[in-house]
């Protein structure tokens, strides 16, 4: 039974890490500044956990094999060499050097996301999620917002975002259902929501943040390439949040212009 | 407890080393299960409380501006019934010591005088509440501003009168069953213990609730 | 307040009438296996309802039978609607965390054993751990109703994150009455925890036996301790959460609601409330929670492993100390699970050192198991099957905790099933081993017969194997990026890693449909087994000095004295390679 028990133990943690390794299913392709980073703490992880899965699993693989009673067995049992200490050194090495490397070193990814304010020429954009959609909002020329009112939100009129119409700094906003960006020009979002919690996640960006009725939370990212991306919404809001989606669009920035001016004139 | 050998009174052979070994039953800690148990019930009653003053002092900062309705009549009415509330403790600590000196009646009068000041501090603090009530406060609105302050001050005040009001009926069942001799002297020191904590926990009430709300002149 | 079950009974004489020898009775084993099979039963629906959202993943329109009767508005004609897939979750959710994981390895097996293994005759509060037990029950039927009433359960899922939790049924369905009993039954199971945690504290410190010092304790009472510490101080945050959502969903609180919610088109009359509120209170208490349902697992596997490798456990004062820092360090490190909540990112940031300092203890006793197993003879009993594989699950699990504890993986890894797979591994599983170890371990002395060996190692490999094939892939498309708590993939770009969806429902079933031999066993052997000798594993502790079943009063009216550690295992001594604690002493142990 013991030698069954290492057998399928191997068996399990080969195919496990050669699935890891082999990348088949894996992150998809980077398309942010900040992005390559994150994959790349990913990786540096990925190897210490590896080192320590594959050794642990053998070792119990090894030992359930190795030490099985036979029958009139009569051999002393053996206590590990060294006992506790080089176990108690082993455990302080490899997690020690796990969190001096991850937590000291690797935080650059939250830290340019979180700590360091947003570039000053980026393009904001308020957003602004409901059940169970996304709608958008840029501020116009005069790169000012108004002030979202929750009693004037009117769906039927399309006024998504509460507009006060007589607000002259609402005046020239402009709302969308899809988030469009020009390419490599820093982008930051400014996160609201109307009811629930909702999620806003942006798997190529490698940028995801919660968002919360009450609170305006910013976040900031650049996108590196031209295409068009899921933005999902990963925060349990009800019982459509599986269809809650909505798309970012990646252009160059004749496109991004053109696109805007269109936009504009469709409010 | 049933077990009663003296401490360290038995050897036990490990490793070729004679070790004292410990006498099992009360000690080492010598603490009566009643006494631990209900220090453990306060330990974790209190976390309840701290959470609740926690979300009530996460809201009162995250908001603007918080009611201070309080005028000098309130906050005398609420130092009146912090005064019986101190004074039921006093009683407390007499009927406490009458009953370990093995005086019955003296234990169940003061064990009564204690439930009494808490049932005074019940209908001070009722009259109250229905005082707050006519002039509008509820749990989702007030006349003043946030409508979390009603809710702050119905759902703290409110708990701790629960634990007064269970407190009352528990003095009075100890009383009941000391006068009877069915209950030991720790069964009124455990009651003590309660009502010491019930008394404890206004400490924080009082100050934060109706003093950081009193009107500024 | 009738304060009365405070009373230690002593000498208390076996009762005779039905009702107070089975059903209110004040015996500790008793309400242990009562705890037990309570567990049983939630665990049972838990696992079908597993299946059956595993099944609407898959098979969205696939009719199943009586379903349709069940909710004929959240499954019309058998069909499950997404809706009807949120309520399922909850309910499966809320089952297994509080219901099973909490109920089984703690109130349980700790109820069952840990006083015959400290040389107890019951709880110091045998009325009090009758009335837990009752506050419990209620708390599950409050949960099962939730399948009954209008609308169903709720589908805020187990986490209840307000303001969908909150705002009452604007929001959809199930969020009425199924939400009200929901809080309900979680603020019963608190206080149902509570009474049990303060009688667990109290029985370990006041009522060990001549002889039996801490530091003698197997390893299951000490775990058994620190989760009742755990307990009493987490549970307690909970209850006043509950009791402040029941406020903010019957009151008109705003505890939890900011102001301006439009809800459905309809502005809600709520202000000065944060959701990160409820946040907070909920993993202060969910962390330490998951820990709660991990340590007697710790423990039991501990004191399996040591039994069936006929060693003593490796470094006993080290797995102790472990067990008390992770029992510290669990209560700060909560804000890992909210690091993109929208809290302060510094405090992300500072909450990710204890959340990965915790792994220090964590990977030290992992080692110690290994190094008990190392050199020793060992006994493929299915107990120790199950031990081994929960080394095994609990390392894969927590190594995925290496990812998560760190906010800039978070970014990507938050809320997909990365972490799906990760929690079901490392606490679902790994506890669920734990379980499983004692219960192969313990029913001999519980029931008075033996389990089914061969049956049981059919059960345990075809779990193993399963559960890997179930949790591993779940880590392999969090990598892609696939959202968790969706009910469907249509028209998504998570679309094409469908068939990997597929093979983990097929295994989910194959898994579950392998408790049925457990379930059989259990049941069958209870009744037919071979007849349990007092003693059948050749262990040490105090349990198996006493027949099997014991008597009513644990030791028969006598009083043992202990003079051995526990795990006095590998010597020679009159023919045997273990001393008993019970053993007077005489020449020293061996090894």
């Amino acid at each position: 039974m013991g030698k069954a028990f290492g057998v399928v133990l191997t068996i399990i943690t080969t195919i496990s890490v050669a699935i890891f390794v082999s990348r088949h299913w894996w992150f998809p392709e980077v398309a942010s500044a900040h992005g390559g980073a994150m994959d790349h703490q990913f990786v540096e992880t990925f190897v210490g956990a590896a080192i320590g899965f594959i050794l642990a699993q053998l070792a119990l693989a090894v030992f359930a094999w190795k030490y099985g009673e036979q029958k009139g067995d009569n051999r002393p049992i053996r206590i590990f060499p060294g006992g506790v200490k080089w176990l108690l050194v082993l455990a302080f090495v490899y997690v020690g050097s796990e969190i001096i490397l991850l937590e000291f070193v690797g935080q650059k990814v939250w830290a340019a996301m979180y700590f360091t304010p947003p570039a000053t020429d980026s393009l904001q954009v308020q957003v602004l999620a409901g059940q169970f959609a996304f709608y958008f909002r840029y501020p116009g020329p005069d790169g000012k917002f108004g002030p979202i009112h929750a009693d004037k939100i009117d769906e039927a009129s399309a006024n998504f975002f509460g507009i006060d119409p007589s607000d002259p700094a609402s005046k020239d906003d402009i709302v969308t259902a899809e988030l469009a960006v020009p390419v490599n020009k820093p982008v930051e979002l400014l996160l609201n929501s109307k009811d629930m919690d909702h999620g806003f996640y942006l798997r190529e960006m490698r940028v995801q943040q919660d968002m919360l009725p009450g609170m305006q939370i910013p976040i900031h990212f650049t996108p590196t390439k031209i295409g068009k991306y899921d933005i999902a919404c990963n925060q349990l809001c009800g019982l459509g949040h599986y269809n809650m989606r909505a798309f970012l669009e990646v252009m160059s920035e004749e496109d991004y212009q053109k696109w805007i001016v269109q936009q504009a004139s469709l409010q | 407890m049933s077990h009663s050998s003296g401490p360290l009174s038995a050897t036990a052979v490990h490793d070729g080393r004679d070790l004292p070994v410990w006498g099992g039953g009360a000690l080492p800690y010598a603490v009566p299960s009643k006494k631990l148990g209900m220090w453990l019930f306060i330990v974790s009653d209190a976390i309840t409380f701290s959470a609740v003053i926690f979300a009530y002092g996460y809201l009162r900062l995250a908001a603007p501006a918080w009611p201070r309705p309080f005028e000098t009549a309130s906050i005398v009415n609420a130092t009146v019934m912090t005064f019986v509330l101190l004074s039921s403790s006093v009683a407390m600590v007499l009927a406490v010591r009458a009953s370990s000196l093995g005086k019955v009646s003296g234990a169940v009068g003061w064990l009564v005088a204690t439930a009494l000041g808490g049932v005074i501090f019940d209908i001070l603090h009722i009259r109250e509440w229905l005082g707050l009530i006519a002039e509008g406060v509820r749990p989702f609105s007030n006349p003043w501003g946030t409508p979390m302050f009603g809710a702050a001050f119905f759902t703290m005040t409110g708990l701790h009168m629960i634990h007064v009001t269970i407190g009352v009926v528990y003095l009075l069942i100890i009383a009941v069953g000391f006068g009877r001799r069915k209950l030991s002297a720790v069964d009124v020191e455990v009651s003590g213990l309660y009502w010491h904590f019930v008394d404890l926990v206004w400490m924080f009430i009082f100050p934060l609730v109706y003093l950081l709300s009193a009107k500024m002149a | 307040m009738e304060s009365m079950p405070m009373e230690v009974q002593h000498h208390h004489t076996a009762p005779t009438s039905f009702i107070r020898k089975y059903v209110f009775s004040v015996d500790h084993k008793v309400i242990g296996k009562q705890y037990y099979f309570l567990a049983i039963f939630s665990v049972f629906v838990g696992m079908v309802l597993s299946w059956l959202v595993r099944i609407h993943l898959v098979w969205p329109n696939i009719h199943i039978w009586g379903l349709g009767v069940l909710s004929p508005t959240g499954a019309p004609g058998g069909v499950m609607s997404p809706d009807y897939y949120l309520s399922l979750l909850t309910v499966h959710g809320t089952l297994m965390v509080f219901f099973v994981l909490t109920t089984a390895p703690q109130a349980g097996f700790g109820n069952y054993a840990l006083p015959i293994q400290i040389g107890a005759e019951d709880m110091a509060f045998p009325v009090l751990n009758m009335l837990s037990f009752w506050v419990t029950f209620l708390a599950l039927c409050a949960l099962v109703a939730t399948l009954f009433v209008k609308d169903g359960p709720p589908i805020s899922g187990w986490t209840a994150y307000p303001p969908l939790s909150a705002v009452g049924s604007d929001a959809g369905p199930g969020l009425g009455m199924g939400q009200n009993l929901w809080a309900v039954s979680i603020a019963l199971f608190c206080v149902g925890s509570l009474l049990g945690a303060l009688n667990f504290i109290v029985t370990t410190v006041d009522l060990r036996c001549k002889g039996m010092t801490l530091m003698r304790m197997p390893l299951t009472c000490w775990a058994w301790l620190i989760t009742a510490i755990l307990s009493l101080l987490s549970f307690a945050v909970l209850f006043a959460a509950c009791v402040l959502l029941f406020l903010d969903r019957n009151a008109g609180t705003s505890f939890f609601l900011p102001a301006g919610l439009l809800v459905n088109g309809k502005l809600q009359n709520h202000s000065g409330g944060s959701p990160l509120l409820w946040q907070h209170l909920f993993w202060f208490f969910g962390h330490p929670e998951v820990y709660i349902a991990i340590v007697p697992g710790f423990g039991v596997i501990s004191h399996v492993l040591s039994v069936f490798s006929r060693k003593p456990v490796l470094g006993y004062k080290v797995i102790v100390g472990c067990l008390l820092s992770i029992g510290f360090l669990s209560f700060t490190v909560w804000g890992h699970h909210m690091f993109l909540s929208g809290m302060s990112p510094y405090s992300g940031f500072l909450f990710s050192i204890p959340t990965l300092i915790i792994t220090i203890p964590a990977t030290i006793v992992s080692l110690l198991w290994l190094g008990t197993v190392y050199g020793g003879r060992l006994r493929f009993t299915t107990s120790m099957m199950f031990g081994l594989g929960f080394i095994s699950v609990f390392v894969t699990g927590g190594l995925g905790g290496m990812f998560l504890a760190q906010p800039s993986l978070d970014i990507f890894l938050h809320g997909t099933y990365f972490v799906v797979g990760h929690f079901h591994m490392v606490m679902g599983v790994a506890a669920i081993f734990g379980m499983f170890a004692g219960t192969y371990f313990w029913f001999p002395k519980m029931f008075g017969r033996m389990l089914n060996e061969k049956l049981g190692k059919v059960h345990f490999w075809i779990t193993f194997v399963g559960v890997y094939c179930i949790f591993m892939p779940m880590h392999f498309i969090g990598l892609e990026g696939m959202p968790r708590r969706y009910s469907s993939f249509v028209n998504d770009a998570m679309q094409p890693l469908m068939p990997v969806h597929t093979f983990m429902t097929i295994a989910a079933l194959t898994t579950g449909a392998a408790q049925f031999i457990f379930f059989f066993n259990l049941f069958w052997s209870m009744y037919k087994g071979a007849k349990a000798p007092d003693n059948p594993w050749e262990s040490t502790t105090l349990e198996w000095t006493v027949p099997s079943p014991p008597p009513f009063d644990n030791f028969g009216g006598k009083h043992p004295v202990v003079s051995y550690d526990a795990y006095e295992y590998g010597v020679t001594r009159n023919g045997k390679d273990y001393i008993m604690q019970t053993d007077p002493p005489g020449q020293p142990a061996s090894s």
